[in-house]
């Protein structure tokens, strides 16, 4: 088990290099450079430019900014944003939580209900249970994100004013945030009805962001467990007589999971790039929409630096999800 | 149906429960801002936004624009006199005026002569501790206009006079002093972070003298201020205010008719007849203070020939454009300046759309079978929402006259950067957005001499036009300003360097509780003397 895990770590040492060599050439390769967009309208003067260019290390051949840039990482200073002037890693720090909390909770949400639908499908293979289950998925999957957390908004907060419509919790309450994840802190806070203004704030932008990776959880473990209820072993253990309970909850799910674990794994790079829309709907004050903001203005350091932690992020989620993998299949472990 | 009425019950009841326990008595507005202030130390940013976060609630300046308007007022210099060879502004300062007391700075004393020179020489001096504060510190507005070639020195000629002196004479100095970059900081907090190593609070919790003291901000999400009870203008009205950052126009609109937040600016353009409709809404509306226009390459022929530039511009359609791209929300526009700024000359008479006489004009000019590039930008601004479709009526405009046009487009850096190319080739569309309300900053910026190769898209430069610009820049008197300006536009006019296509009209949609509210021309959101009916 050690050697597997220390080979599944030796690989993201080539992927790290990788990533940051896509980070930091993506942003450069983009035409337009950040100080025209930054003066805008008005302009600048080729001399004061040159000026902020050298005052930003953006003088130095590309070779050297990119070591500059590595060096760095390894020193944790991804840089300092242009349009804020404040380190793009305290940037991350302060925004990733918002994020981590509304992934975190979408996809839980696209677990706990997209496994049992997948199951419920197969299990009544064909039936119109089965296709009204499927068909809910395909439009939820095919749903523009935009469109359907607008939808949502002047349903549940505009018309019937069950939720509120955007923001992460009431702007009565007022309290410092140590961890960054509102329901923590909320609770934390002592403030009587925050913890429940924070849920209620969490609601739509979690069921907003959990519908794609639901859908496809829900269609792969139906077809992971079509493909196992029709194995030998399932058919042996249904003539042993055991009740279809056990048979589908202990001898075919375990085997199903192992496609699901890898498309729950696979689901993290869709939910941060769905969270992109989702915050920016939601006004979450999360990465997504900063990341966005700074190609926008060729922020070089805040995409760089913030595509990189997120890659980092994918690659620990990934690490973790091949781990289980092999906890959940031995054959894998000793491949 | 029945658990849908006891789950509202019951929300509604928790909500009421939190709003009895945090004290509702006292007024807070909620003013739902479209996007994050970069920091709070306003002369480092360039962006509206930013400005609405910082200077214009937490700051004040020595001059302020008048509410509503671009009159320039006393505001933490009670008068000032300027000499007679216009080289040296000399202010006197307010007396008893306040910093905010915060949970991180307790003035000991009282705004005065330090304070302003601690504000403006950070900015100018390369050699002031405060230069380089924050990394990428560069001042842009401050540089933008000209300030480190224009200021000589400042002098604290005692402790309320302060001396601005000047290497020339610039007319529109007091207007700029109004800005944001201008706003006034406190050297005594200033000297405090310096001691505790904390200089990048500065930009993070401003203290100032303005209206509105910060509390705090959760970035991306709130930003808190709380009426400043020992304000020089007395105290506010509403007791707190709050900015819930909202970034989706569609989004804002649903919480301000939820009751979430009162104000909100920039409603998306088909929203704004459902906002008309809604009684409890109110819609303020003001033409911006801006242009957009079509500006010819003056140094590239045929467009070199005036009679061709004014053959074009009695061939575009403004009407259709109005219709089209601003749905009702712009003006056609005749002059560079927008009608809201002082010396505008409504005398002047617009090119009017007659494709008969353009065709006439053009044939007389010895121009036939023209083709040329129109330059459509890539981003909506205030005064273009949709350049590609205004390129698209204007080629159809010129079709009819014979005149062939092919559209092109680039990203925004490439746009802004290429279009300032002398030798460039077509047409661009582009526009203005005022900064200070003087008419300097258009006209200079846009069609003076110096913007060739630069601002300057036309690649304009006219004698005529030079020097009456030049000279009012020199005149301290407003009505001779006037008289210049005005004949400034009348050549503008005559030799056509632009299409002026339209002036943007701006919308406020906000809860119809809301009193006081006044909209700035220049853009701003401002909610001192603002205060909610009960």
């Amino acid at each position: 088990m050690l050697r597997f895990l220390l080979g599944r770590l030796g690989l993201l040492i080539p992927t790290f290099f990788g990533v940051t060599l896509v980070a930091f050439s993506f942003i450069r390769l983009l035409p337009g450079d950040p100080l025209d967009l930054l003066a805008g309208e008005r302009g600048i003067s080729p001399e004061r430019k040159a000026q902020l260019l050298a005052q930003m290390g953006f003088d130095k051949p590309l070779w050297q900014q990119y070591i500059d840039y590595v060096v760095g990482i390894f020193h944790g200073d991804l840089g300092t944003s242009f349009a804020s002037k404040k380190p793009v890693l305290d940037e991350f720090m302060t925004l990733f939580p918002a994020t981590a909390e509304l992934a975190l909770c979408a996809i839980i949400i696209a677990v706990c209900l997209g496994i049992p639908a997948g199951i419920f499908a197969a299990v009544k293979r064909g039936s119109i249970a089965d296709q009204a289950v499927m068909g809910t998925a395909l439009v939820g999957y095919s749903m523009p994100i935009f469109w359907w957390g607008l939808l949502l908004i002047i349903l549940f907060s505009g018309i019937l004013q069950w939720t509120p419509v955007s923001g992460r919790i009431s702007l009565l309450y007022f309290f410092p945030q140590p961890t960054g994840f509102m329901l923590i802190d909320s609770l934390l806070s002592g403030e009587k009805g925050a913890f429940v203004s924070a849920v209620r704030h969490l609601i739509l932008p979690s069921i907003v962001l959990a519908t794609i990776p639901l859908a496809v959880i829900a269609r792969q473990t139906r077809s992971a467990m079509l493909e196992v209820l029709g194995e030998d072993y399932v058919r042996t253990a249904r003539a042993k007589g055991l009740p279809p309970r056990s048979v589908i909850g202990l001898h075919a799910l375990r085997n199903a999971l192992i496609p699901v674990i890898t498309t729950i794994g696979l689901q993290v790079g869709v939910l941060l790039a769905g969270a992109i829309l989702t915050e920016t709907i939601f006004s979450w004050p999360g990465i997504g929409k900063w990341l966005v903001d700074s190609i926008a203005r060729r922020d070089y350091f805040v995409v760089q630096g913030g595509l990189l932690m997120i890659a980092a992020i994918i690659m620990l989620v990934n690490l973790i999800v091949d781990v289980l993998y092999g906890l959940i299949n031995p054959r894998i472990r000793y491949n | 149906m029945n658990f849908q009425k006891t789950l509202k019950a019951t929300l509604l009841g928790a909500s009421l429960a939190v709003i009895a326990a945090t004290g509702a008595s006292a007024k807070t507005l909620v003013y739902c801002s479209e996007g994050s202030p970069e920091g709070f130390d306003a002369a480092l940013y360039t962006a509206g936004t930013t400005f609405d976060a910082s200077s214009k609630p937490v700051y004040n300046r020595l001059v302020e624009f008048k509410r509503g308007s671009t009159e320039v007022l006393p505001g933490l210099a009670e008068s000032w006199e300027v000499s007679d060879d216009g080289l040296e502004y000399t202010f006197n300062l307010r007396k008893g005026v306040k910093f905010h007391t915060t949970s991180f700075f307790t003035p000991t004393r009282d705004f005065n002569a330090d304070d302003v020179l601690f504000s403006f020489e950070r900015q100018l001096k390369k050699d002031n501790p405060w230069h380089e504060y924050t990394p990428g510190a560069a001042w842009e507005y401050f540089n933008g206009m000209s300030m480190p070639d224009l200021i000589k020195e400042i002098v604290k000629v005692d402790d309320y006079t302060v001396k601005f002196v000047l290497n020339r004479p610039e007319a529109p100095m007091i207007a700029n002093l109004a800005m944001d970059f201008a706003s006034i900081l406190s050297a005594e907090y200033a000297a405090q972070l310096e001691a505790a190593g904390t200089k990048d609070q500065l930009n993070q919790e401003p203290v100032g003298t303005g209206p509105f003291a910060f509390v705090g901000y959760q970035k991306d999400a709130v930003i808190r201020y709380e009426a400043f009870a020992d304000y020089w203008g007395g105290k506010q009205p509403i007791d707190s205010l709050v900015f819930a950052i909202t970034p989706d126009a569609a989004v804002r609109l649903q919480k301000l008719k939820a009751g979430e937040c009162h104000v909100m600016p920039y409603p998306a353009p088909a929203d704004v007849a459902d906002i008309r409709e809604d009684s409890n809404l109110t819609l303020m509306e003001q033409e911006g203070l801006n242009v957009g226009y079509l500006a010819y390459n003056t140094k590239v022929a045929p467009f070199d020939k005036k009679e061709v530039r004014k053959a074009l511009n009695h061939a575009i359609n403004k009407q259709a454009i109005l219709d089209s791209v601003f749905q009702g929300s712009g003006q056609a526009a005749k002059n560079p300046i927008p009608p809201t700024m002082w010396s505008y000359n409504d005398a002047v008479e617009d090119d009017d759309y007659n494709p008969d006489l353009a065709k006439e004009m053009l044939e007389a000019a010895g121009v036939s079978d023209l083709s040329m590039k129109i330059w459509a930008m890539p981003v909506q601004r205030p005064y273009n929402p949709n350049a590609r479709r205004m390129a698209e009526v204007i080629q159809a405009d010129f079709a009819k006259i014979g005149v062939n046009v092919e559209i092109v487009s680039y990203e925004w850096g490439e746009y802004l950067s290429r279009s300032k190319e002398v030798d460039r080739d077509g047409a661009v569309l582009l526009g203005w957005t005022g900064d200070n309300g003087d008419p300097d900053n258009f006209l200079a910026v846009l069609l003076g001499c110096d913007g060739v190769g630069g601002s300057n898209r036309a690649q304009w430069c006219n004698d005529e036009f030079e020097a009456l610009i030049q000279k009012a820049k020199t005149v301290t008197s407003k009505a001779e300003r006037t008289k210049l300006y005005e004949e400034a536009q009348v050549v503008f006019k005559e030799e056509a360097p632009w299409a002026t296509i339209a002036h943007s009209v701006v919308f406020m949609p906000m809860s119809s509780k809301v009193t006081g509210y006044v909209m700035d021309p220049l853009g701003g959101h401002w909610f001192d003397g603002v205060d909610i009916a009960e």
